[in-house]
This record gives structure tokens, sequence and C-alpha cells, in this order.
């Protein structure tokens, strides 16, 4: 059924219409798609661009573990996530994630469970370019949070 | 030959993100990095840095064969 990758680190900005679409395509089963876009803020003129690093090939597999674990605690009938890295400016979609499920409340579940992770634990090193020049941004206090109620 | 890569503010700090190093230990390679750059060698022994040898989290002392790839990973934003 997967014919695309299910995650995908990518420099080149996407559209995200293009990627629920393609994901959507081709089910009988499926009884719900959720989907999540991160959007990469302005903060008010604060953060005039974002540029987020991974490390190839181990970003990309600590994602597909948590996404696996996903898989078998929510019941999916599959997901797809792709994340920008590189320079990204306001207003470009950062993350892009879609599950599908037999029913709503798992498809739910499971795409903030991901998203919870990818904002908090995901492997990524962020840096914000500001008018004050650049900073390298930790997770929120927020994001562990949010992150420590799947525990 | 190790090929040791930085990331995040440990690149930034050091100027350069892959370089190799003649080392048969995680120790010394530390200890020709700190050699060389002592700010950089206290960095990467500072706290919530992680190293990963061929793209697994190692945790103390590491042999390193020729080709290993040694990251050092500062604490991870996430995305």
């Amino acid at each position: 059924m997967t014919a695309f990758p299910s995650i995908s680190l990518t420099a080149q900005a996407f559209e995200p219409g293009a990627l629920l679409t393609t994901f959507c395509a081709g089910r009988d089963e499926t009884g719900a798609v959720a989907s999540f876009v991160g959007l990469a803020r302005a903060e008010q003129g604060q953060a005039r661009a974002l540029e987020l690093e991974a490390y190839p090939g181990f970003t990309d597999a600590a994602i597909a573990r948590i996404a696996e674990d996903a898989k078998a605690r929510f019941s999916l009938h599959d997901y797809r996530i792709v994340h920008r890295i590189g320079p990204i400016k306001p207003g470009e979609a950062v993350v892009f994630v879609a599950t599908a499920a037999g029913h709503r409340r798992a498809a739910f579940e499971a795409c903030d469970f991901l998203m919870d992770y990818l904002k908090s634990r995901a492997p990524f090193w962020k840096k914000e370019h500001g008018p004050d020049g650049d900073r390298w941004i930790e997770p929120t206090t927020q994001d562990r949070t949010d992150a420590e109620r799947w525990d | 030959m190790a090929r040791v890569l930085l990331f995040g503010r440990l690149a930034d700090q050091a100027g350069w993100r892959d370089r190799s190093v003649e080392a048969a230990s995680l120790t010394a390679l530390r200890d020709a990095l700190a050699a060389v750059d002592p700010d950089l060698g206290e960095a990467l022994g500072g706290p919530g840095v992680q190293v990963a040898v061929d793209k697994t989290i190692v945790r103390g002392e590491a042999a390193l064969a020729a080709a290993t790839e040694v990251a050092f990973l500062p604490p991870m934003s996430g995305g």
C-alpha cells in the first residue's frame, strides 16, 4: 500500500494538501485519516527564519521507532511524516503528519502523540535567525509536559 | 581515522561540523579534539551532550575501528 516512503526529511518546501491527497488515495478499509500541519511562525518579527538541523540516518531512524510504536499502540493502518530541515521561512510548513485508522479516535490520538514526540524529543537542532542574531532553541516546558501525557 | 560530526551549537562553537581524527577510542578522540581546541573539549563533555557511534547512542567508553562515525549531539530541540 505504501508506494511512498513513510518518513521524509526534506530541505524543499512542500505542499501539505498534495501530501494529504496522496495519503488518502486508494483506501477502502480506512475509516479515518487525521492530519496536522505545523507552520513556521514569524513571532512578530522576532524570528526572520528558522533553521532545523537533523542527523540523516539517525533522526529518521529515531522518528521511525516512535512512529512504529504509535502504529502498534493506536492500531494504525498507516502513517506519513514529512519534516523540513535547513532554513525555513515564516509561513512555510515545517511538519506534516497524517495517520490512518479504522476509526477517528485512534487517528486523532496517534496524530497528537506523534506531534508531541516530534516537538519535544525528536533529534533535531533548531536555530532561530532574529533581528538580534541567531539563537539555538530548546523544547519548552509545555512541549515536555505535552509529551509526558503519553508516558 | 574516525569521522567526527558536530551538531547544533557544538558545530557553531567549533567552526566545523565534519572532520577526520586519528583515534582508537572515544577517550583518545576527546583528548585529541581538546588538545586542538580546549573550549570545544569542555563543551563536548558538557551537560546533555550525547555521543553516537555509527548512529547508536553510546554511554562511556568505546573502541573506534577505522571509518567509524562519531557524532556529538547537544540537547535536542525537537522539530
